[in-house]
């Protein structure tokens, strides 16, 4: 394979995508937390709302800063590199993005100021409203960027100009909510949520075998544990109605998925294999057969297989067949672990460090894993096309040469290699942390500036963050 | 009546550009000060004054770029390719600043603490360079063959674009060191009054130099401003005249405000400076209108569909009063002189 412009771009998307979508992916869900954490805090009074919040609320401001600025990368790439993909399909999924900028990242990015710098500044209250307006704001920010991603997999609402061949839109209900769209924002909203609980219970579970657990280490654990145990079965069940619309929408896609050559009318389920585009064929098949009218029972008529489509036409097979084996098994194992935490819960053994904890802390890692590995399914699936069906990838890229994209692609490797080990580790640090020796304990960090509000960390209007030690 | 969708979008866009120059051009400004910061507690100081607001400041950049994507998608496919490398430059400096503001506070160990100190500078530095770049080589035109970009990965390198980099740099500084003027005093306020002085003087030249250069850049902008060879067209040049005139009167006010009164009240050498950005701003707005990609593009023929643009307006006329609005209200939140302790650190 030559290393053609072309290529290129498409490693440099998929690759600040892949980067981009971890932040948002928690930050969905965190802000949702922080938000019922200051909620349960206003309304219970218990402080260890509190001091949940003002935990998390730092790692929520590490990863939301590096949710911005990739995703600011973002809002330029479709010009630098997708710039014909721009010209054909702005007049269709712009607006959408606009509507974005619009309705969500500036509520984000504003309230966010009031959330981490302006609990002095505001009451309880209207400081609850500003953690509110940040967490609907990520979630109508999905909602945009979601039903944009959708329209490219299952175009809707538009015709094409027979004079310049671009794209317009025709129905905009018929666009937002286009067939995918529902289906697809939904599971995504779930990973989010699911991708945070696991965060969550990986750095209780590691407060919990470290020994040094606290009131809010113990809610923590046991908020995300029931969380995973409630929403895993909601996800698989999202995970398999966006399976069956694809199913409609992008056959090729489902074979590509299920690893099926051949068209039958009743196809096996294929649990590992590789599968061989030159031959094929799946290599080492482990199946169930005549399983499909189990998992598709609303498909009619036979169930094609990647023969069905001409080879221009196929996604590339193997990592679209492995990434889904590799986010069906992340699920499955959090949906166990967060089964197990609620038995551990219910016993009254959750908060002595056993097993289900060890295990736990490296699981922190597996929604990202299944959200990255999610996207390349549905992106790497859509191959060959953009716009599916209408523009193919090859006919979307900019006219850069290949030293530009190579250039690019390898200052953001660089750049992002620096940005996401520095974050990380900053943001494990905190998690790490256990509760007891910070917030509501007497302060320990010297020299602190003068006129910070040391004396006062118990009250509300004065919080312990907004104070700085001066180095 | 119809309405001339283009053009309502072609000026909310410059205003959301104004709109990101006036704001996020502070906070880069502010960063590239804190490389003359004299310790850690004036660095943070200076950091603290736009923590709270940087956030919303650069999403008007991204509604800058998402907007031209929305409402112009062939300039937005055929500018973005032409300033591939600069654009590139700006996204990462951006990362880096971005980052920055959080993680210079969790750095433990000197080097790393020196290694995000010097991201922030370098960061929003290199951001302001690039800016400038963009702008310059956006100002010199671009080369286009039927839809797309056809000039070389570096046509928008040219000393015509290093004087636009370095004047946005300075401009920058000029917005950041009288933000400081306003959020700071006593012995910072001082030194920030004196960045702000010398800001202003390099601002005056640059603002000089690069309206000259762009008078020459092409026949047609001299010939809007009523220049031509042999005479000049007084119709044409007095009704213009007074955005030039507004900018210099604008610049002596500054000066004044800095130099000897310092009683003036603080917000006003920012408002001042604003100004002076808002003339320059104008005055290239009038010598390029309606292009959209100089001198190759208009507006008209760069636009979305009607329908993409009028579903946007919609949604525009709703929505940016009300981000004004709650905008507004977190500056006025966190108006005042900034404390020492304000930032916050983990």
């Amino acid at each position: 394979m030559e290393l053609d412009a072309l290529i290129l771009s498409r490693l440099q998307f998929a690759f600040v995508v892949a980067f981009h979508i971890l932040f948002p992916a928690f930050t969905i869900g965190l802000a949702a937390f922080l938000a019922v954490c200051e909620g349960l805090w206003l309304w219970t009074k218990r402080d260890v709302f509190k001091r949940l919040y003002l935990h998390w609320v730092k790692i929520f401001a590490l990863a939301f800063a590096m949710g911005v600025v990739s995703g600011v990368v973002m809002s330029y790439q479709f010009g630098t590199n997708w710039s014909v993909f721009s010209d054909k399909a702005g007049s269709v999924i712009g607006p959408l993005l606009g509507y974005e900028v619009l309705t969500a990242f500036f509520l984000e990015a504003t309230f966010l100021g009031v959330m981490l710098f302006g609990w002095k500044r505001v009451g309880n209250r209207l400081h609850f409203i500003a953690t509110c307006a940040v967490a609907v704001g990520t979630t109508i920010s999905a909602f945009w960027i979601l039903s944009a991603n959708s329209w490219m997999q299952t175009p809707a609402g538009f015709a094409t100009d027979p004079e310049t061949g671009n794209f317009y839109a025709t129905d905009w209900l018929a666009v937002i909510f286009n067939p995918s769209f529902p289906s697809r924002y939904v599971h995504m909203m779930l990973a989010a949520f699911i991708t945070t609980a696991a965060v969550i219970m990986a750095a209780g579970a590691w407060q919990v075998i470290r020994g040094h657990s606290s009131e809010p280490t113990r809610f923590q654990i046991r908020m995300a544990a029931g969380t995973l145990a409630v929403l895993m079965p909601l996800q698989i069940w999202a995970g398999h109605w966006s399976g069956e619309v694809a199913h409609e929408h992008q056959p090729a896609k489902i074979a590509a998925m299920e690893g099926w050559w051949e068209t039958r009318d009743v196809q096996p389920t294929v649990l590992f294999g590789w599968p061989d585009e030159a031959a094929e064929k799946n290599h080492g098949e482990i199946a169930i057969p005549n399983t499909s009218p189990i998992l598709f029972p609303k498909a009619e008529g036979q169930l094609e297989g990647l023969k069905a489509f001409p080879e221009a036409d196929r996604p590339p097979v193997l990592p679209v067949f492995w990434s889904f084996r590799i986010m069906v098994g992340a699920g499955l194992v959090m949906l166990a672990l967060g089964l197990w935490g609620c038995v551990l819960w219910w016993r009254g053994r959750i908060d002595k460090p056993g097993l289900f904890h060890m295990l736990a802390v490296p699981a922190g890692s597996l929604g990202f894993i299944s959200v990255v590995t999610g996207w390349i399914v549905a992106e790497v699936g859509r191959q060959p096309y953009t716009v599916y069906g209408f523009l193919r990838t090859e006919d979307s890229v900019a006219p850069v040469s290949a030293g530009q994209v190579a250039t690019s692609l390898l200052i953001f490797m660089v750049v992002y290699a620096i940005v996401f080990t520095a974050g990380t580790v900053y943001m494990a640090r905190i998690a790490t942390r256990g509760f007891d020796d910070d917030e509501t304990g007497p302060p320990k960090r010297e020299h602190r500036a003068p006129g910070s509000p040391l004396g006062s960390v118990s009250e509300p209007a004065e919080l312990p963050y907004d104070t700085k030690p001066a180095e | 009546m119809e309405m001339d969708l283009p053009l309502i979008w072609s000026v909310l866009i410059a205003t959301a550009v104004m709109l990101y120059v006036l704001l996020d051009g502070m906070d880069l400004g502010v960063g590239i000060l804190t490389g003359l910061a004299r310790s850690d507690e004036e660095r943070n100081l200076m950091t603290a004054s736009i923590e709270p607001v940087w956030d919303g400041n650069e999403t008007w950049l991204i509604l800058g770029g998402g907007g031209l994507f929305a409402a112009f998608p062939l300039a937005y496919a055929i500018l973005m390719p032409a300033f591939y490398l600069p654009v590139l430059l700006m996204l990462a400096a951006l990362i880096f600043r971005g980052v920055a503001f959080e993680f210079r506070h969790k750095a433990v160990r000197k080097p790393t603490r020196l290694f995000w100190n010097g991201a922030f500078f370098g960061g929003s530095l290199a951001a302001a360079l690039a800016q400038g770049l963009i702008l310059g080589g956006f100002i010199q035109g671009v080369e286009v063959e039927g839809r797309s970009f056809a000039g070389g990965a570096f046509d928008w390198l040219s000393p015509f674009t290093i004087l636009v980099a370095i004047s946005v740099a300075i401009g920058y500084s000029l917005l950041g060191a009288c933000w400081l003027v306003l959020k700071t005093q006593g012995e910072e306020q001082k030194r920030a009054r004196r960045f702000a002085l010398y800001a202003l003087a390099g601002v005056a030249l640059c603002f000089a130099a690069v309206s000259l250069a762009t008078l020459s850049i092409d026949p047609r902008v001299t010939e809007r401003w009523g220049f031509s060879m042999d005479h000049i067209n007084p119709a044409k040049l007095l009704p213009l005249a007074p955005i030039p005139l507004a900018g210099m009167a604008l610049v002596i006010l500054a000066a004044r405000d800095l130099l000897w009164d310092v009683n003036a009240p603080d917000w006003r050498p920012y408002v001042y400076s604003a100004g002076i950005f808002l003339t320059g701003y104008l005055g290239l707005a009038v010598s390029l209108f309606p292009t959209i990609v100089p001198f190759e593009v208009d507006i008209w023929q760069a636009a979305a569909r009607d329908n993409a643009l009028g579903l946007m307006l919609v949604g525009a006329g709703i929505m940016l009063p009300v981000i004004l609005i709650y905008t507004g209200y977190v500056y006025s939140l966190f108006w005042g002189k900034v404390q020492p302790g304000d930032g916050y650190h983990d």
